[in-house]
């Protein structure tokens, strides 16, 4: 049934409109098999609206969505499958944690026995071998977390939807968990889209992303081409940090006109007597600002001729002694031509 | 008495007596009645009581008219909540599911005969049943009492609509279920206390309801309109008093339980957060 | 099967909206609107005072009769009633709210809140017959008032035209306690509501601003909690307005409005004029409730 050339979700020029709120706007999209997909983007950006189509919840207002080459835009959420992993994991208060698991089974008319088997193998997997007579207020935040995602995964759906399924979680947690459901995706193998606003967890755990914007994508890609090579000055700002330059400023740096991006890792902080070679950029300022992080320092220079940018340099050498007497001196920053990135207007 | 408030307050003896007062005002005079149905005397009120008699109870026990009238108010009272359940619940979980243009007016529309004094409930269907050449039946009582039961159910269903986990239902679907094992699994758990505590208030409202009945029951006598009669026209002094007890009695249960059970479900609720 | 209907009513929510509403709705639209809408109807309608038949045109001499000096009468004297009630409950009501929402620990406060519930969902028709026992000549108010020797008080403020009369069953004041004691409740639930939802800090506030404890009352809880007690005066104004079981049990000569429109559809078989005197009762509780959502009175419902 499942035709696996085709791609696993695939968006062709989709859009919703709540009234005049275009949430998402002319979206095409291709997910592929097995993939570890992020939507990522600021909260009202598009992306759980996203979501909730392919999940069924919401119908586009143009536009067609394929499950496997099959076109379920119409269908409703019982009858394509997805499944989902929410936000608050809706888990069902009066059942326990071994009902909530098997009710996809159990409205299937899974017969008993298997159900319960089945149960037993998928706590199994999510670490929660004997929690099944529990009532879901019993569970701490993580173990709910555990039980949503067992409670879709036990149905072996075509593609596993998550919408910010950690974002309720504290960070120690959070960290431990984006390392276990990476673990579970590539031991199940089945396509994950997941929901995030947290540019280092999307980093972190997809194979791909799609960043939104205003119910835009802005731009698809792997982790580092997103990183590395920004297509706007949005996705420059949204994932990890960046120093954008353009005007006057770009022009006597580097020669051209334009806004280009530059993160503030690739910059290197020198003596203003330092020689910048033929393959670097180079600009030289005052350093305004020195904050001392232990692993790492941010520097923030005044640029002559305006622009502030920011430095970041690792401590290999350095301790907060001596990072904090370049404070209000003159610096010289130079950089490779390669890691500057033209990202338009 | 515990009087420490959250604030870490007093109540000053003034207030705490105001309180005490208006309590005693709530509830003595139910008690006064009974006291009542200890009196061997027939023909008046006279306190202090002339002696202590349990006859009555018995007496009224003999009495087939009370046992019409009881038959009547139980069968009324049974369908009016019945009736009140189905539409006050579809009203309810129309207004939750979906913000159509004029919900307000929805709730509005409810509460109406609740808001409205009775009177004009009871004359406005009296002048329909008339207009429309209807003949005064069961189903007329039953008719008049439902609409203002509706409000008591769609209350309490909304209310727990409301509170319930939104993605719950979206989770039932997503999981596979379709809309109607996703009312029985999922809805109908989440919403039956509600269901129960807005029945029961229903029943008790109806039960002992007696303004809109005197418009449409024409000769039928339920329990509250054979007490009325008693009162304009006494002529079964004590045995007012066993009835009196009786439809106070058959009242309380349901209430009280009503309240327990909404009390409780905040109670929970509280708790897991 | 069930799921080809399913999906069916999934895709038209529409659909899924008019099964749910249509109902109820039409219940209440059809039954109870179009009722009320024929009442108005009748009461442009007018009796035929010879035949004492029903004449089905359309005629404002009903509306004209309402203003004739005893219904004129009935009004004030029923208008007069609801608001001595209303203001007799709010002050009653008042103390025990306050003390329910602010002093009580939450043990308490449960069992407070059912104490004060019970009486309101229930047995309005045994609540009004207790009183007829309590205010008897020879019953126990009587018999209590003379224990405590006030039995001359009690004379002489029956003695008083306007609020006297040959008993105290009888008398407007007899009345009055009665409609007081059955609509307390009604008072007592919206104030709880109003103070409940004064936050804590915004007293400590109060106070860390130097006000003394009653300022903070008088320049804080009461503004704050004024809108329940217009919730509250909503019921014990319109419940007041149309109650005619009270007045006939207790048996006055003088007529209220509930119980002069329970006579002229009854007895006098005067439908228009019993259904105009109803609309005045409608049109004071519509004004009633349009102030009272301009001062913010159904947040506290």
């Amino acid at each position: 049934m499942t035709d696996q050339s085709k791609p696993a979700i695939q968006f062709e020029n989709v859009s919703r409109h709540f009234g005049a709120v275009k949430a998402v706007d002319h979206a095409d999209i291709e997910i592929h098999d097995g993939e570890f997909f992020s939507l990522l983007g600021p909260s009202g950006s598009g992306k759980t609206t996203c979501l909730r189509m392919i999940a069924g919840f919401d119908k586009p207002t143009e536009g067609r969505i394929y499950l496997y080459g099959q076109d379920v835009s119409d269908l409703p959420p019982f009858e394509r499958n997805v499944n989902t992993v929410f936000q608050d994991y809706a888990l069902f208060p009066h059942m326990n944690v071994g009902d909530n698991i098997a009710y996809g089974l159990m409205v299937k008319g899974v017969s008993k026995p298997e159900r319960l088997k089945r149960v037993d193998e998928i706590l199994d997997l999510v670490q929660l071998k004997g929690y099944g007579d529990r009532k879901p207020s019993q569970l701490s935040g993580g173990q709910r977390q555990r039980v949503a995602l067992a409670r879709a995964l036990i149905n072996h759906p075509k593609v596993l939807l998550l919408d910010e399924p950690l974002g309720a979680l504290d960070l120690k947690l959070r960290q431990q968990m984006q390392v276990e459901l990476k673990a579970i995706q590539q031991r199940v193998g089945i396509t994950f889209i997941f929901v995030t606003h947290d540019q280092e967890e999307a980093l972190t755990m997809s194979d791909r992303i799609a960043l939104f914007n205003q119910g835009r994508i802005e731009q698809v890609g792997s982790p580092s081409e997103i990183y590395e090579h920004p297509a706007s000055a949005f996705v420059a700002g949204f994932v990890g940090t960046s120093n954008l330059i353009s005007g006057e400023l770009a022009k006597r740096v580097s020669g051209k006109m334009g806004t280009f991006s530059i993160r503030p890792e690739k910059i290197h902080l020198g003596s203003v007597d330092v020689n910048v070679s033929p393959d670097s950029y180079s600009a030289d300022g005052v350093v305004r600002d020195v904050i001392y992080l232990g692993l790492y320092t941010r520097y923030l220079v005044q640029l002559d001729g305006g622009g502030e940018v920011m430095v970041i340099e690792q401590n290999l050498k350095t301790t907060s002694m001596d990072v904090l007497k370049i404070k209000g001196q003159r610096a010289r920053l130079h950089w490779k031509k390669e890691h500057t990135h033209e990202v338009g207007g | 008495m515990p009087s420490k408030s959250y604030s870490g307050q007093r109540a000053s003896w003034g207030l705490k007596l105001a309180s005490v007062a208006a309590l005693l005002f709530l509830h003595v005079p139910i008690l006064i009645i009974f006291l009542y149905t200890l009196t061997p005397d027939e023909q008046t009120f006279t306190f202090p009581l002339p002696g202590i008699t349990f006859k009555w109870f018995g007496v009224a026990l003999q009495r087939p008219d009370l046992w019409r009238a009881l038959t009547l108010s139980l069968q009324v009272a049974a369908v009016a909540t019945l009736a009140a359940l189905v539409l006050g619940t579809l009203a309810a979980a129309a207004v939750y599911r979906s913000n159509f243009f004029g919900r307000e007016a929805i709730s509005f529309l409810l509460v109406l005969p609740i808001a409205l004094p009775g009177i004009v409930t009871g004359i406005a269907l009296r002048t329909a049943l008339g207009t429309y050449d209807i003949s005064f039946s069961y189903w007329t009582i039953v008719i008049g009492h439902a609409t203002f039961c509706v409000v008591v159910v769609y209350n309490n269903v909304l209310a727990r609509f409301r509170r319930m986990q939104g993605s719950q239902i979206e989770a039932s679907m997503d999981l596979g279920a379709n809309s109607f094992q996703t009312f029985r699994y999922v809805v109908f758990p989440n919403i039956a206390t509600a269901l129960l505590a807005g029945g029961m208030l229903a029943f008790a409202l109806s039960f002992d309801e007696v303004i809109v009945t005197t418009f449409t029951a024409g000769q039928q006598t339920t329990l509250p309109i054979w007490i009325f009669s008693q009162l304009s026209r006494p002529r079964d002094r004590p045995v007012t008093n066993v009835v009196a007890i009786l439809v106070v009695l058959i009242t309380f249960f349901p209430i009280f339980f009503a309240q327990r059970l909404s009390a409780q479900n905040s109670d929970i609720e509280g708790g897991s957060k | 099967m069930l799921i080809r209907v399913s999906t069916y009513l999934y895709q038209r929510p529409k659909l899924v909206l008019s099964l749910l509403l249509g109902p109820p709705l039409i219940y209440m639209v059809v039954v109870y609107l179009g009722s009320l809408f024929n009442l108005l109807v009748y009461s442009f309608y007018y009796l035929e005072s010879f035949t004492g038949l029903i004449v089905r045109e359309f005629t404002l001499s009903t509306y004209a009769q309402i203003f004739e000096p005893a219904n004129r009468d009935i009004f004030i004297r029923t208008a007069g009633m609801a608001m001595a009630v209303t203001i007799a409950d709010a002050l009653i009501a008042f103390p025990l709210a306050y003390y329910i929402a602010r002093f009580s620990s939450p043990r308490l406060k449960t069992w407070l809140i059912i104490a004060v519930t019970i009486p309101l969902w229930s047995s309005y028709l045994v609540r009004v017959y207790a009183w007829k026992l309590i205010l008897a000549q020879e019953g126990i108010l009587s018999w209590f008032i003379r224990l405590i020797r006030l039995d001359g008080v009690l004379e002489w403020l029956l003695s008083f035209e306007s609020i006297g009369g040959s008993s105290l069953a009888l008398s407007p004041i007899g009345m009055f306690i009665v409609f007081a004691y059955i609509w307390l409740p009604y008072m007592i639930i919206p104030i709880q509501t109003a103070l409940e939802r004064v936050p804590n800090s915004l007293l400590e506030a109060s106070s860390d601003l130097g006000a003394k404890p009653l300022q903070t009352f008088r320049t804080v809880i009461l503004p704050l909690s004024f809108p329940g007690v217009v919730a509250g005066s909503i019921f014990t104004f319109s419940l007041t307005l149309g109650d005619f079981i009270v007045p006939l049990a207790l048996g006055n000569s003088k007529f209220f409005i509930g119980q002069a429109v329970y006579s002229y559809q009854g007895t006098a078989g005067n439908i228009p004029l019993a259904a105009a005197m109803t609309m005045g009762p409608v049109v004071i509780m519509i004004i009633y409730l349009l102030v009272a959502r301009r001062l913010g009175a159904f947040d506290a419902l």
